[in-house]
C-alpha cells in the first residue's frame, strides 16, 4: 500500500489544512456533544472519523456540511471562516447515512438535481450527469426510480449525486453501513478509486475499524465527544496512545500492573506477584507507575517447549481454541487467572494441529513487540 | 382456497351487493318508470302475481323519457354546470387553507401532534346540520360578523354574504376542511427530513427545496384529499339549500326539490344517476392515485 511519493501532507508544516476546527464546542442544550476540539484535514486526504454510537461523529459532520453551528469555537474550511454560511453556500456535498434519494425522481434526475441548481446549461448537466453515471457503473438505470434498485446502487447513486457538484469536500456518514460485507468490500475500494480519480477530499464516519483502516489516509478515533488519537492506520495499530485505542482498533490482549522506565528506553512492567516482569516499548509520555501492556494476539508465539532466547515468556493452558478458517487464536489461561490470545497463521493441515484443550503452552513475544501505556 | 377464506373475501363483495348495487338497481329502475299520481308515486309497478306475462308488460312500459326531459330542459344541464363549477372551486379553495394547516402540524413538535390532530376532528362531535345553522348567525345581515364589521367601523353598511355563492364556499371549506387536512397531513408527516436536508446540501434554498421535494411528495395527500373534498361537494345539498338561498343552482338542490316538493320521483332517479355517472370518473381516478401512491411507497 506504500505509494510512489507518500502522501503525508500532515506531517509537512508548509501545507494549509483544507478544514480546520479550532476549539470547537457543541451542546444541545446542557448535554455537551462535542467538547473542546482542535482537528486539521488536508486536501486530497481520506479522513476516518471512527467511534463508538453517540460519540459525536455524525454532530462534526453536521457541522461541516453547516447544518449545526458550533455553539463556541471556529471552523474554516478552504481558509474561509464557516460560521454563518448556510449549508447550500457551501463547496461541501454530504451523502447521508440513509442515502436520501428522492423517491419521485428517476437515478438521472437525482444525480442533476445539484448541478440544476448553478448555472450549468443543459448539454453540461447532461454531460456530467453521463460521466457520473460511468464513474458509478450506474448507466443502466438512470431511467429507474430510486426504488426499483438495490441497496447498493442506491448507495452508489447517492455517492454520484454527492460527487457530480464537484466539490471541494465530501462528507460520508457511514455510507456502507446497509450493504453485506462483500459488497461492502468492493465498495470501499471503489471508493478509494474514485477518491483518487476526482482528488476530492473525503471525510467519511464509520463504527467499523476495518473499514477505517482501510479507506483511510488518517483516522481519528474518537470517544464522548473528544478526539482521542489522530494517525494513519499503521501507526493506529500499531502505536495507540491509549488502551482505549488499542482496545477499539482490532483485537488485543491487556495486562495491568506497574510500570518503570529502564536504562535502555524500555519499560518493564511487574504484573503479577513473583512473576519476570515483562518488557515492551514505552508508550508516549510513560512516567512509570500505573501502566497497561497492551500487544497484538499475532505478534504472541505459542509454543509447547521453553523457548531459549526471548525474555518474554509465560506459561499457561489453553483454554479455547478459535479457527477462523486462515487463522486460529488461542486462549491461554496464565496461573494467576489473566487470559491471553495468541494468534497464527494455519499454513498447516487441520488433522496435523499442534495443541488441544487443556495443554500447557509457553506464550512468549520480542522486547519491543508490546507497548506499555500510562493508564 | 377454503371456505372460510372464500367467506372472508365474499363479505366486501356481499356489502357492496347489498348497499350499492341493489340500490342502484332500484333507483334506475325508478328513473325508467313514468309519474303517476298513486302509492309509490310512480308506474309501472312489478306485479309477480301475473307470472311471466306481468314481468313483460312491466318491461314494455319502462323507457328513458326522463333522460331526455333532462337533455331538453337546460335547468337540469345548468345545475350540473353549476355544481362542478362550485365543487370545483370550493376544493381549490380548500386546498388552500388545507395545505398550509396540515404542513403547520406536520412541522410542530411531536408532542403537540396528536392535540392538533383532535382539534381537527373535534368539530365531528357537534351534528353537521347545527353547525351549518350556526354559520347563519355568523353570516347573516344581522349576524356575528356583521355585527363585528360595523362595530370596528370597517363598513357602514352591513355585508350581504347569506344567500349568496360566497357563504356557500364557506360552508363547503369548513365542512370538508378535515377531509383535506388529514391526507395531506399523514404525507407531510412521513417525509424524511433528510431529503430536505439533502436538496439544501445541493445548493437549494428552503423555499426551492419545499417546491421541489415537499410538493411533489405530497402529492398523493393533496389528491387524495381534493377528492374527498370534491366528491360529496358535487352532491352537497344541506350547504346551497341553508346558506345559498334561492340564488345558487346546485344539482343536489334540485334533486331534493324534485323529489320532496314536486314528488316527482322518477326525474329525480334520473337526476341521481346521471350525478352517479359523472362521479364515477373522478372515482376511478381516485382509485388509480391511491393505488400508485401505495406502489412508489412498496
Ligand atoms: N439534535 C440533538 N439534540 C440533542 N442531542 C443530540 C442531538 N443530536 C445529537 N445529539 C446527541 O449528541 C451525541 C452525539 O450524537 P451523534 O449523532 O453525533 O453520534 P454518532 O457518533 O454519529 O453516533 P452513531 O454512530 O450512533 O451514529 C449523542 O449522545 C446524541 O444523543
Ligand atoms: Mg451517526
Amino acid at each position: 500500500m506504500t505509494a510512489a511519493v507518500e502522501f503525508a501532507p500532515w506531517t509537512d508544516p508548509t501545507e494549509t489544512p483544507l478544514i480546520r476546527f479550532e476549539r470547537v464546542v457543541k451542546r444541545f442544550g446542557d448535554f455537551t456533544a462535542i467538547e473542546p476540539l482542535n482537528l486539521s484535514i488536508y486536501r486530497k486526504e481520506f479522513f476516518a472519523l471512527l467511534g463508538p454510537s453517540g460519540c459525536g461523529k455524525t454532530t462534526l459532520m453536521r457541522m461541516l456540511a453547516g447544518f449545526e453551528a458550533p455553539s463556541e469555537g471556529t471552523i474554516t474550511i478552504g481558509g474561509r471562516d464557516m460560521a454563518g454560511i448556510p449549508p447550500n453556500k457551501r463547496e461541501v456535498n454530504m451523502m447521508f447515512q440513509s442515502y436520501a434519494l428522492f423517491p419521485h425522481l428517476s437515478v438521472w434526475d437525482n444525480i442533476a438535481f445539484g448541478l440544476k441548481r448553478g448555472d450549468m446549461s443543459k448539454e453540461e448537466i447532461a454531460a456530467r450527469v453521463d460521466d457520473m453515471l460511468r464513474l458509478t457503473r450506474l448507466d443502466r438505470f438512470a431511467k429507474r426510480k430510486p426504488h426499483q434498485i438495490s441497496g447498493g446502487q442506491k448507495q452508489r447513486v447517492a455517492l454520484a449525486r454527492a460527487l457530480a457538484k464537484a466539490p471541494k469536500l465530501l462528507l460520508l456518514d457511514e455510507p456502507l453501513g446497509a450493504l453485506d460485507k462483500k459488497l461492502r468490500q468492493d465498495t470501499q475500494f471503489e471508493l478509494m478509486d474514485i477518491q483518487e480519480k476526482t482528488e476530492t477530499t473525503f471525510v467519511i464516519v464509520t463504527h467499523d475499524q476495518e473499514e477505517a483502516m482501510t479507506v483511510a489516509s488518517r483516522v481519528a478515533v474518537m470517544d464522548n465527544g473528544k478526539i482521542v488519537q489522530v494517525d494513519t492506520p499503521p501507526k493506529i495499530y500499531e502505536t495507540p496512545n491509549s488502551t482505549y485505542v488499542a482496545d477499539f482498533i482490532g483485537d488485543v490482549n491487556l495486562l495491568h500492573g506497574r510500570a518503570e522506565i529502564r536504562a535502555d528506553g524500555l519499560a518493564s512492567l511487574a504484573w503479577a506477584e513473583g512473576a519476570t516482569p515483562i518488557k515492551g516499548t514505552a508508550g508516549e509520555g510513560l512516567q512509570g507507575g500505573e501502566a497497561s501492556f497492551v500487544i497484538r494476539p499475532e505478534k504472541v508465539t505459542i509454543t509447547a517447549s521453553k523457548p531459549k532466547d526471548r525474555t518474554n515468556v509465560v506459561k499457561g493452558k489453553i483454554l479455547d481454541i478459535a479457527y477462523l478458517g486462515n487463522l486460529s487464536t488461542y486462549h491461554v489461561e496464565l496461573p494467576g487467572g489473566q487470559v491471553l490470545k495468541a494468534q497464527t497463521a494455519n499454513n498447516r493441515r487441520l488433522s496435523r494441529r499442534d495443541f488441544t484443550w487443556e495443554d500447557e503452552v509457553y506464550l512468549s513475544w520480542t522486547d519491543t513487540a508490546g507497548l506499555v501505556l500510562a493508564r | 382456497m377454503n371456505f372460510a377464506r372464500r367467506t372472508l373475501i365474499g363479505i366486501p363483495y356481499i356489502w357492496l351487493l347489498l348497499l350499492f348495487l341493489v340500490p342502484f338497481g332500484i333507483i334506475f329502475k325508478i328513473s325508467l318508470s313514468d309519474y303517476a299520481v298513486s302509492i309509490p308515486p310512480y308506474t309501472p309497478t312489478l306485479d309477480l302475481a301475473q307470472g311471466w306475462a306481468g314481468l313483460r308488460d312491466f318491461l314494455s312500459q319502462l323507457d328513458f323519457e326522463n333522460y331526455i326531459w333532462l337533455s331538453e330542459d337546460d335547468l337540469y344541464w345548468k345545475a350540473y354546470l353549476s355544481s362542478v363549477k362550485i365543487a370545483c372551486i370550493s376544493t381549490l379553495l380548500t386546498l388552500l387553507v388545507g395545505f398550509p394547516v396540515a404542513y403547520g402540524m406536520a412541522k410542530s413538535a411531536p408532542e403537540w401532534r396528536p392535540m392538533l390532530m383532535m382539534l381537527i376532528i373535534l368539530p365531528f362531535w357537534t351534528s353537521f346540520l347545527i353547525r351549518v345553522y350556526a354559520w347563519i348567525g355568523i353570516l347573516s345581515n344581522e349576524g356575528f360578523l356583521n355585527q363585528f364589521l360595523l362595530w370596528t367601523g370597517v363598513i357602514s353598511d352591513p355585508l350581504q354574504i347569506m344567500n349568496t355563492s360566497t357563504a356557500v364556499y364557506i360552508g363547503i371549506v369548513y365542512t370538508y376542511l378535515p377531509f383535506m387536512i388529514l391526507p395531506i397531513y399523514a404525507t407531510l408527516e412521513r417525509l424524511d427530513g433528510s431529503l430536505l436536508e439533502a436538496a439544501i446540501d445541493l445548493g437549494c434554498s428552503r423555499t426551492k427545496a419545499f417546491w421541489l421535494v415537499t410538493v411533489p411528495l405530497s402529492r398523493a395527500g393533496v389528491i387524495a384529499g381534493c377528492f374527498l373534498v370534491f366528491i360529496p361537494a358535487l352532491g352537497e345539498i344541506v350547504i346551497p339549500s341553508l346558506l345559498g338561498g334561492s340564488g345558487t343552482l346546485m344539482i343536489g338542490k334540485v334533486l331534493w326539490e324534485e323529489f320532496f316538493s314536486n314528488r316527482d320521483w322518477p326525474v329525480a332517479s334520473a337526476v341521481a344517476i346521471i350525478l352517479l355517472l359523472l362521479l364515477v370518473v373522478p372515482i376511478m381516478l381516485f382509485q388509480r392515485n391511491q393505488e400508485k401512491a401505495q406502489e412508489a411507497e412498496g
